[in-house]
């Protein structure tokens, strides 16, 4: 096909000034502002329907007070440790998977909206979008922490080690949550729809269910403990149960904290570099 | 100086539909160009590839002479875009949403939110701004949608079908609000299903079919490529219709077209003018009583159906 080329002809009105300097090349925002700016829409938008935060700590406070008092009573194998001082650590840990996967519907809505053409269309990176709205889900996400850390204290539990190794449970929380964000983020773009992303982030059940948390793992049948064991959330759960259940979680659990620490440490950086990319990969070819 | 936009040979496959088919078009800075085409004409997926969304399969597309694969950042530097959908956040302000893409264009603080009160003003929403935009109406939105996509001052506007959806009020404060823009001296590429659109907002229209170029120039030039004026006239009843037909069809010169719901007969004119006292003569002669008679330009629809076999709304139809 030959190229075809169309005479120049200027637009009525050319030339008046108008109040748009129009033909200014935008320097583009820094990584940090672009990010930040990303996050704070995503902050507006939570902030500003509060039902969205309600109704998810609202679950949260049922399900722990379901589990400490409902099925507590119930679950055996815990040693020294009282069950609420067994269960807390593990109801918070989870509970960073459970507001997390809010991510992953949220992401979906705002590709389908087409707030992510525009921002693809702007001189930003790629990654200061994605991580602008991990930044955000993150904050989240240490909402719910701090929220379930509370009811937590209130239905009995207590620290059974020093309150440094107490506050450094709460930072790894946090620390694993963020993990699992870009997860969250990285599968919600997979997905594509916000239904679709749903159906995903049920994941979270086998995950959470099939763990250290909420009863020990060897009341689990054989062939199931292999997997509650070397997941990483049971390493997570364990390494924060064990910083703040002091001498009775150590003695139950039969491990120092590097034991368990190192390995969550590791699944943590795993799973942003498996997800980060791959979230920067889908964003760039949606 | 580069060409606003030179296409050569892009294609664009997505799993068995062929977007693009070796496209090859250039395009001059300094106008407003309508791309019009039916739904799946690749309309949309150009436009994309131009705002650095869609990276072709083959050919090569540069915007200001930056080619759009490989240096993406140098085009997203110099356009806007406003898409299908309104990429605006709803549960922001309009003011707070204009900010934030002044923001991620690389403006500081208060020269963002200058820009947002000047694009508020542009877009008549200033007294709208403080208002969360879920509470706006749709002809709201789209008009806080482009004038987000202004505020970087950008040298080459890209709209995306800007109007699909829109009542007909809306669709006008649309216009009116594109216009201004037009005014304002910035190069705009819009995509349009709308012929009466394309003929309002642009200088130059591209018509494309299949995902590839079948026609361009101005409005006035495809319609004179299509030949020819148009004889049309109005009667009372559809039996004097078809009676003005068979007069109109003895002149010789085309066979007219005929519209029994409207009751109007029309007949394409390549002598213009010359022809009408002509047609008045043998109607007169035949004693065919119309209630009007005029000579006119064909519309763009007629110009599309020449060029194509095909009117917009009949591919429309077969596309859903």
């Amino acid at each position: 096909m030959t190229s075809i080329d169309i005479a120049v002809q200027s637009p009525p009105g050319t030339g008046d000034g108008g109040p748009v300097g129009a033909g200014v090349v935008n320097r583009g925002a820094s990584y940090v502002t672009a990010s930040g700016q990303v996050a704070l829409r995503t902050l507006k938008k939570f902030v500003r329907t509060p039902a969205l935060i309600v109704a998810s700590t609202a679950q949260g406070i049922l399900f722990l007070l379901i589990f400490r008092y409902v099925f507590g009573g119930a679950v055996s194998g815990t040693g020294d440790l009282s069950y609420v001082d067994y269960l807390v650590p593990g109801f918070v840990v989870t509970g960073v998977l459970f507001s997390g996967m809010e991510a992953s519907t949220g992401v979906a809505e705002d590709l389908l909206g087409g707030l992510f053409d525009r921002l693809r269309s702007l001189p930003i990176r790629l990654l200061s979008i994605v991580s602008g709205r991990v930044s955000a889900d993150t904050t989240l996400v240490a909402w719910g922490t701090f929220v379930m850390t509370v009811v937590g204290f209130a239905v009995g539990f207590r620290l059974g080690g020093s309150v440094a190794d107490g506050l450094a449970a709460f930072g790894l929380t946090l620390l694993f949550g963020f993990a699992f964000v870009w997860m969250f983020i990285a599968m919600g773009l997979l997905a594509g729809s916000p239904q679709a992303a749903q159906s995903l982030a049920f994941l979270v059940f086998p995950l959470s269910f099939v763990s250290s948390a909420y009863v020990p793992v060897s009341t689990m049948p054989g062939w199931m403990q292999g997997f509650a064991t070397n997941q990483p959330l049971t390493k997570m759960v364990d390494t924060v149960r064990l910083l703040t259940g002091g001498p009775a979680a150590q003695q139950l659990l039969g491990h120092p904290v590097s034991y368990y620490l190192w390995p969550s440490l590791a699944w943590s950086a795993g799973i942003v570099l498996v997800f980060a990319p791959l979230a920067v990969w889908k964003l760039k070819n949606s | 100086m580069h060409p606003l936009i030179e296409a050569d040979g892009l294609s664009k496959r997505f799993g068995k539909v062929q977007a693009l088919s070796e496209l090859t078009l250039t395009l001059p800075a300094g106008q407003a160009v309508a791309i019009l085409g039916p739904n799946g004409a690749g309309k949309t997926t150009f436009i994309r590839m131009v705002a650095t969304l869609v990276t072709p399969d083959a050919g090569t597309l540069r915007v200001d002479g930056y080619d759009v694969v490989r240096d993406p950042m140098a085009v997203r530097r110099m356009i806007g875009l406003a898409g299908q959908s309104a990429a605006v956040e709803e549960m922001m302000t309009g003011r707070e949403n204009v900010a934030m893409v002044a923001r991620l264009y690389g403006q500081g603080r208060k020269e963002a939110a200058a820009s947002a009160e000047r694009i508020l003003e542009l877009m008549s929403l200033t007294e709208a701004g403080g208002r969360l935009v879920k509470t706006y109406s749709g002809g709201m939105r789209r008009r806080l949608d482009l004038g987000a996509s202004l505020v970087g001052s950008p040298r080459l506007l890209l709209l995306d079908e800007p109007t699909t959806g829109l009542d007909p009020g809306s669709r006008n404060e649309v216009w009116d609000a594109i216009g201004a823009m037009g005014r304002g001296g910035t190069d705009m590429l819009l995509t349009t299903q709308y012929l009466d659109e394309a003929d309002r907002l642009a200088a130059s229209v591209v018509i494309i079919d299949e995902g590839r170029v079948i026609a361009l120039g101005t409005p006035d030039e495809l319609k004179s490529r299509v030949g020819a004026d148009m004889v049309e006239l109005h009667t009372a009843d559809v039996a004097t219709m078809e009676r003005a037909a068979a007069v109109l069809g003895a002149l010789g010169v085309a066979e007219p077209q005929t519209d029994a719901s409207t009751r109007r007969c029309s007949l394409a004119a390549p002598g213009g003018a010359k022809l009408l006292p002509a047609v008045v003569r043998a109607l007169d002669d035949a004693s065919v009583e119309v209630e009007d008679i005029s000579l006119r330009r064909p519309t763009l629809d007629e110009v599309f159906l020449a060029l194509t076999g095909q009117t917009t709304t009949a591919k429309e139809d077969t596309a859903a």
